[in-house]
């Protein structure tokens, strides 16, 4: 019978050898098939086209305030720093979790990767979703003006308390492990800026 | 408790230990399945029918995660699929092929089991799964067809879901029971594309199990059409037949990879099919204001379609005085009540269908019920086949001529049924469907008719 391989007598060499040929053919085959079923679950021209990079015009922002725009669906800040925050920035350098953005997980562009987390001090740009469980933190909050950021200043995610100073660096102890997300951007002019490419890649 | 013996080594004797039914099922319906040797060509189609509704399947899985069942996004949504997303023209294009390929493989397979008589005792249940099958597949098909709410797809869901309204009484609150509107709307749309992706497929995916099972059960039959079970070997396997895996299993595969072959040389370069697999108008989203000029159905529905439209008062004569003449033909055939009973039957029949009684009902219900009787005959084939042999290899040659007359008017009516009503096709359609209906009613006297050869004792087989 099938099961008791002596049975058959010894294994045919050319048997096999047109069965793995066959065999192989078959899996590549397969596979070539598999390549557009695959393929269609990434992003759609439409949806592409939806994630299109967005130009923000800086001039409407006044000093100390911050602006949303929706990039991919998701909510990104334009905050207008004022002295009083740059410093309130330097002041936080002990106390957040990755003082020098050096964490992988949303890896901050080269750019950014400065003390202050922007290409140009005064206006700092991120992704508003908390890197813990994806809420939008509401801010900037003054120093002293709320009761879990305390002496701080900066975001406070509602959810679950993580705060965020003023570079969208996350403070020690918090349920959030990561930094904002920096997103890729550029500057077309001293007043535009592109959200979405950098140039790079 | 003790686990089950096994003779199985490694992973698989842990499994066939704690789950026996994994190899013995195995056995039954692969490895010790035992075929007759002498299948020909005509027995590719079983597998191949497997083989398309797993492509449906799956190519319909994919279609759905980007079509959107709403009548404002539907037509939209399937334009987004063949121009946006990556690989979405060459998926929807395996399952408009598809779809068709689906109806030649399986009208192949119906005409083969014509020409064996392989839904002859002791296979009529596997005919009647597969005539349910058939059934399944075509609503399958229509409600499918409604999906990219083209023009086509709009009159033609319009036009069938009105042959409902047609039956007397209950037609019309059934028509609007079944669009879920007064017309057929977004609420037709939805329903149907919940039909058609999840429901019909789960009764068709049973249907084809049962299908297989009782095949299995009672064993294939053989261009001979005699039985290999009755000749066994000592060890109770036939003598004439052959372990179906690896035999069947390498022989299908070859015959699969020329099948795919041809689908996808259509898929890739004619997807069209002139026409005829994605229609022309159907290019046109729908419009509830503005009938095309040329409405037809896809054309594995057009000899039916054609019967629909041969109805009309003149050919009511015509069916009406048949049904008289069948009656008389039944009370001479039968002994006792029945003999009165059908003849009883034919005449109330013939009160209701002959124009000039006072009872009788439309040519456009007669029209419904004649399209309805064209695919429910097929039912009655293994109790109409009288035949004292099965296959056609040993019945008179002009048996054979009958069905291949069959075969012609079929395709003739098909043809018809694409093309505009027109002149000749007044008589054409009457003519065809009367043949039709015809070569089945008659079946129980023509089958019986002629000098039959005796069938072999051993299954004719010519090793290559």
């Amino acid at each position: 019978m099938s099961s008791n391989p002596t049975a058959n007598g010894p294994a045919d060499g050319e048997r096999r050898a047109a069965l793995v040929t066959a065999g192989a053919v078959g899996a590549a085959g397969a596979c070539a098939l598999a390549v557009p079923f695959v393929s269609s679950f990434a992003p759609s021209e439409r949806a592409r086209a939806a994630g299109a990079p967005v130009e923000f015009d800086l001039s409407g922002v006044p000093p100390g305030e911050m602006r949303t725009v929706e990039w991919r669906g998701k909510p990104v800040w334009i905050l207008r720093r004022t002295p009083e925050m740059i410093e309130a920035v330097k002041r936080a350098d002990g106390a957040v979790a990755d003082p020098n953005s050096q964490r992988t997980a949303y890896p901050t562009p080269q750019y950014a990767r400065n003390a202050l987390r922007s290409i140009k001090p005064e206006f700092f740009i991120a992704v508003g979703i908390c890197s813990h469980l994806g809420c939008s933190p509401v801010g900037p909050l003054a120093a002293n003006t709320n009761a879990v950021l305390g002496a701080d200043a900066g975001f406070l995610c509602p959810c679950h308390g993580s705060t965020f100073d003023l570079a969208g660096r996350v403070f020690r102890a918090k349920p959030a492990p990561d930094n904002l997300e920096v997103p890729p951007h550029k500057y077309l002019s001293e007043t535009t800026v592109l959200i979405g490419e950098d140039g790079t890649a | 408790m003790a686990l089950h013996e096994t003779e199985y080594k490694g992973l698989l004797g842990w499994v066939d230990q704690r789950m026996p039914t994994l190899m013995s099922e195995y056995k039954k319906h692969l490895s010790e399945y035992y075929a007759p040797k002498n299948f020909n060509v005509w027995y590719i189609f079983g597998g191949l029918a497997i083989t398309v509704l797993a492509i449906q399947i799956v190519t319909g899985i994919f279609l759905t995660m980007h079509y959107k069942p709403d009548a404002r996004y539907a037509f939209e949504s399937v334009e987004y699929i063949m121009r946006e997303v990556p690989g979405g023209w060459f998926i929807r294009y395996m399952h408009s092929t598809g779809a068709s390929f689906f109806f030649i493989v399986v009208y192949l397979h119906m005409f083969r089991a014509l020409m064996y008589g392989s839904y002859r005792k002791p296979r009529e249940l596997i005919w009647i799964f597969g005539c349910l099958i058939f059934l399944c597949l075509m609503a399958e098909a229509f409600m499918g067809y409604l999906l990219p709410w083209g023009q086509m797809s709009y009159w033609g869901a319009q036009v069938i879901v009105n042959l409902f309204a047609a039956i007397p009484l209950i037609g019309p609150d059934l028509a609007v029971f079944i669009r879920g509107d007064y017309v057929v709307s977004d609420a037709t749309l939805n329903r149907f594309f919940a039909l058609h992706v999840i429901a019909i497929p789960l009764v068709l995916i049973g249907l084809v199990v049962a299908h297989i099972l009782a095949l299995h059960d009672v064993g294939s039959n053989n261009p001979d059409g005699i039985e290999i079970k009755d000749k066994k070997d000592e060890k109770g396997r036939p003598l004439d037949g052959i372990p179906f895996h690896p035999y069947y299993t390498v022989h299908d595969i070859f015959w699969l990879g020329l099948f795919l072959i041809a689908f996808f040389s259509v898929v890739f370069f004619l997807p069209e099919a002139g026409g005829y697999f994605l229609e022309w108008t159907n290019f046109n989203p729908a419009n509830p204001l503005s009938t095309p000029a040329h409405i037809a159905p896809v054309w594995y529905f057009t000899p039916y379609y054609s019967v629909l439209r041969a109805v009309t008062t003149p050919f009511m004569w015509a069916l009406g005085l048949g049904v008289i003449g069948y009656g008389i033909l039944l009370y001479f055939t039968f002994r006792g009540t029945l003999r009165f009973v059908s003849l009883g039957a034919a005449l109330v029949l013939a009160v209701f269908m002959l124009p000039l009684s006072p009872l009788a009902l439309d040519p456009k219900f007669w029209g419904v019920v004649a399209m309805g009787a064209a695919v429910m005959i097929f039912f009655g084939l293994p109790w109409l086949d009288h035949s004292p042999v099965r296959s056609m290899r040993y019945r008179p040659q002009w048996h054979f001529g009958l069905l291949m007359a069959f075969v012609l008017v079929f395709l003739v009516l098909g043809y018809f049924g694409l093309q505009p009503p027109s002149a000749a096709n007044e008589i054409i359609a009457p003519v065809g469907t009367l043949l039709y209906f015809a070569f089945f009613l008659l079946m129980p006297w023509w089958s019986r008719m002629g000098e039959f050869k005796t069938p072999p004792d051993r299954v004719t087989f010519h090793p290559h």
